[in-house]
């Protein structure tokens, strides 16, 4: 089968860990065409009419929300946005009976954020419809680990034997985790950087290698990842002071030099400027791809809401 | 006009004394009056054929919550009882965190009074400070002297090493036993699972086996300059085993206790983020499963605990995190228990006297054993019929087991309180 039309072979998408190398390969083959249209003036197809996607989001988001948004609304579905702000949620509704609620209005996709582990996978069970998990506590956050292996891919050609630096709160950070998940699979070396208190234990055996020097950990890879410091799930000191852990483990120019020179940096935003990261290093065109990375959610969205619905659409 | 019955046909097991014979054992009344190879009846008694089944004293356990007074949505003392009989347990010490919290005397014999028709003994244990705050000592003196011989704060930690070390020497000279939930404070805060690479693999927050360890020695070092006794409610891993060895040896006045689901289940049943494999202490990695088995085998842990804690589904079936810890266990301490002697990690005798023998020994308990003039409370069994655990077959009104499915062999077929069957298996 073309991957044209080839079906997917999960029924959601609630993490990167077990997948397999084709699936992912598969969904990155696809954002690549996405990438392609987004580029034209005319951006919109009309693959998913009359399918409905409701984004629901219990925990505050801007730009994963809206690029989910903006993926469903270019592929021609409806798309309806629901936060904990405005709804139920707050007047005390369970996960569970929310989830009830929104599938007897009959959705043909579910892109759900939650502050609580496991929790979309939890509401995947109690509907009928495909479930993104668009970030589930400190678990999984597929989809950014997908576009950053994207945008990798379209910056060095390939992802194997890649050497990847993930920097700074592993601990907090679903979005590494999927990343730690998804390059082990394709084969690329991952290193965690950070200060130990915010390397979570037994990192090492999810397939990665510590390092609590930067320099150290930085030194000969060709991706260097950094990590908003999450200070809003911090409860107690993990570090003495932000202009402490700036000069220990904010990327700068100074650090970046053990990299190597065409080492590309990755955030997956938003960021901290002078936190985990120095301004001018950010803003630098010809090693950030920080911008590029917000393009490639898009693509990478869009594909994985046109696989997921492929079944679907074709027994229709 | 007494009342006989005679068990006949029966495989003994009598724990305390290491009996393991062929026998009959004759009830008088609500006493045990003989047990020997033979017994000559008086011949108004009613005789049961036990066909060989195993004959042990009645269940002791140690650790059980029950939802009256304060949450009689999740269960009832009648039903407790009833799960109790159905496990083959005759004596249940109910923890004090009901609402309002048993830490008086008056609440003390409130509980009596609703027990009184229930299918199994309930010894309230009522928290060693009040309203389980850690602040203040209870009246351990009034109420050791009105016959309560152990004190805990249930699934609390008294954290202010100050005021345990008060309460350690007030309640020895009570004889109270005072009985420590093993979980330092900041250590276990916001946790939820065994810290771990599982829990790092979940994005959930974990709980070193050190929040655990760490209270135990704290404990340990007061107790050496207190001499009251002490039970460590729950320990789950190897290092608490180290150091509750080391205090065993040097003769500190001090026993431990372990949970079912401890012995027979690892962190990987978490798996999925199921919500029924959440305990308090949680389970641990299967190193620590496998050293806490060695220990109770060795004597260095005394007590298997059912950890009985009715949750109603609404409070399980929502994230991990948010979920409450507990699970249901009177009716599968012994059965799954019994897995240890299948499969030939631990003799018969030496399981069933950390439900019998052991517990009675440590509370004071004239039952647990097998002998003239004891209690007739028994638990009758047949150790080797298999089966799957099936919730919708228990008797709890919570089905929040998490045994659910587990293959197991051996069947609580009669329960006897005080001379009388509470509980008959039917097919």
């Amino acid at each position: 089968m073309s991957s044209e039309n080839a079906s997917f072979p999960h029924p959601h998408l609630l993490g990167i860990e077990g997948l397999k190398e084709a699936e992912i390969t598969q969904i990155l083959d696809l954002a690549d065409q996405y990438v392609d249209q987004n580029r034209r003036t005319n951006k919109k197809k009309d693959l998913l009419e009359g399918l409905t996607q409701i984004n629901l989001f219990f925990e505050n988001s801007t730009r994963t929300r809206m690029s989910f948004e903006l993926a469903g609304k270019r592929l021609g579905a409806d798309v309806i946005n629901m936060s904990t702000s405005t709804s139920s949620i707050k007047k005390g509704e369970t996960l569970i009976d929310t989830a009830s609620t929104l599938n007897a209005m009959r959705p043909d996709l579910l892109v759900v954020r939650h502050g609580s582990s496991g929790a979309v996978k939890l509401l995947s069970r109690k509907v009928d419809c495909a479930v993104i998990n668009a970030g589930d506590g400190k678990h999984e956050h597929p989809t950014q680990a997908l576009l950053d292996a994207l945008t990798i891919r379209r910056r060095k050609g390939r992802l194997a034997r890649l050497s990847v630096a993930i920097c700074g709160d592993v601990l907090h950070s679903r979005v590494a985790r999927s990343n730690i998940h998804l390059l082990n699979i394709m084969g690329a070396r991952v290193r965690l950087i950070g200060p130990p208190t915010l390397i979570p234990s037994g990192a090492e055996r999810l397939g990665a290698e510590i390092f609590y020097d930067m320099e150290e950990g930085l030194k000969d890879c060709d991706i260097v990842m950094m990590l908003r410091l999450q200070t809003e799930r911090m409860h107690g000191g993990y570090f003495p002071t932000v202009s402490e852990y700036f000069s220990l483990y904010g990327l700068d120019y100074e650090k970046l030099a053990a990299a190597k020179e065409d080492a590309l940096i990755m955030h997956p935003g938003p960021m901290n400027r002078g936190v985990e990261i120095d301004a001018a290093v950010a803003d630098d065109l010809t090693r950030s791809a920080i911008q590029e990375q917000v393009e490639m959610g898009v693509a990478v969205r869009m594909a994985c809401l046109d696989l997921l619905t492929r079944d679907k659409r074709r027994e229709s | 006009m007494s009342r006989y019955t005679l068990y006949k046909n029966a495989r003994l097991l009598d724990p305390a004394s290491g009996m393991d014979i062929k026998g009959e054992l004759l009830t008088k009344n609500t006493k045990i009056a003989d047990v020997d190879k033979k017994i000559d009846a008086p011949s108004d008694a009613e005789i049961i054929d036990l066909k060989g089944l195993c004959l042990c004293p009645g269940l002791i356990d140690m650790r059980v919550f029950v939802g009256i007074p304060g949450a009689d949505y999740k269960d009832t003392i009648e039903n407790t009882g009833e799960a109790a009989a159905a496990g083959g347990v005759t004596t249940v010490c109910v923890q004090p965190n009901t609402d309002p919290i048993i830490d008086d005397i008056a609440h003390i014999e409130y509980l009596a009074t609703r027990a009184k028709n229930a299918k199994a003994n309930f010894i309230p244990m009522p928290a060693v400070t009040k309203q389980m705050e850690g602040k203040e000592m209870t009246e351990i003196g009034l109420m050791s002297k009105a016959g309560i011989s152990a004190f805990t704060d249930c699934s609390t930690t008294i954290d202010n090493a100050a005021l345990m070390n008060r309460i350690f020497k007030y309640a020895s000279v009570f004889n109270a036993i005072i009985i420590q939930h093993l979980a330092e404070r900041n250590l276990s805060k916001n946790g939820c699972m065994n810290a771990g690479d599982l829990a790092t693999r979940l994005g959930l927050p974990g709980i070193p086996t050190s929040a655990e360890t760490i209270v135990l020695e704290r404990d340990i070092r007061l107790l050496r300059s207190a001499n009251c006794q002490y039970h460590a409610s729950q320990v789950t891993c190897a290092d608490s085993l180290d150091v509750l060895r080391k205090a065993k040896n040097d003769g500190l006045n001090i026993t431990a206790g372990v949970a079912v689901p401890h012995l027979s289940l690892n962190e990987h049943a978490i798996e999925d983020y199921r919500t029924f494999m959440k305990l308090s202490p949680p389970l641990r990695s299967e190193e620590d499963r496998v050293s806490v088995v060695e220990a109770l085998k060795d004597g260095t842990i005394d007590v298997i605990v059912s950890g009985h804690d009715p949750e109603d589904p609404e409070s399980k079936r929502v994230p991990f995190e948010q979920a409450e810890a507990g699970v249901i266990g009177l009716e599968t301490l012994l059965n799954v228990s019994l897995e240890m002697y299948h499969n030939g990690s631990m003799d018969l005798l030496t399981i069933l006297s950390k439900m019998t023998s052991n517990p009675a020994k440590i509370m004071d308990l004239k039952s647990g054993v097998l002998k003239k003039g004891a209690p007739a409370d028994l638990c009758i069994f047949d150790l080797n019929v298999p089966y799957r655990i099936d919730p919708e077959k228990m008797v709890s009104v919570t089905k929040n087991t998490c045994f659910d499915g587990k293959p197991v062999q051996g069947r609580v077929m009669r329960t006897v309180v005080s001379g009388e069957s509470v509980y008959e298996y039917d097919s």
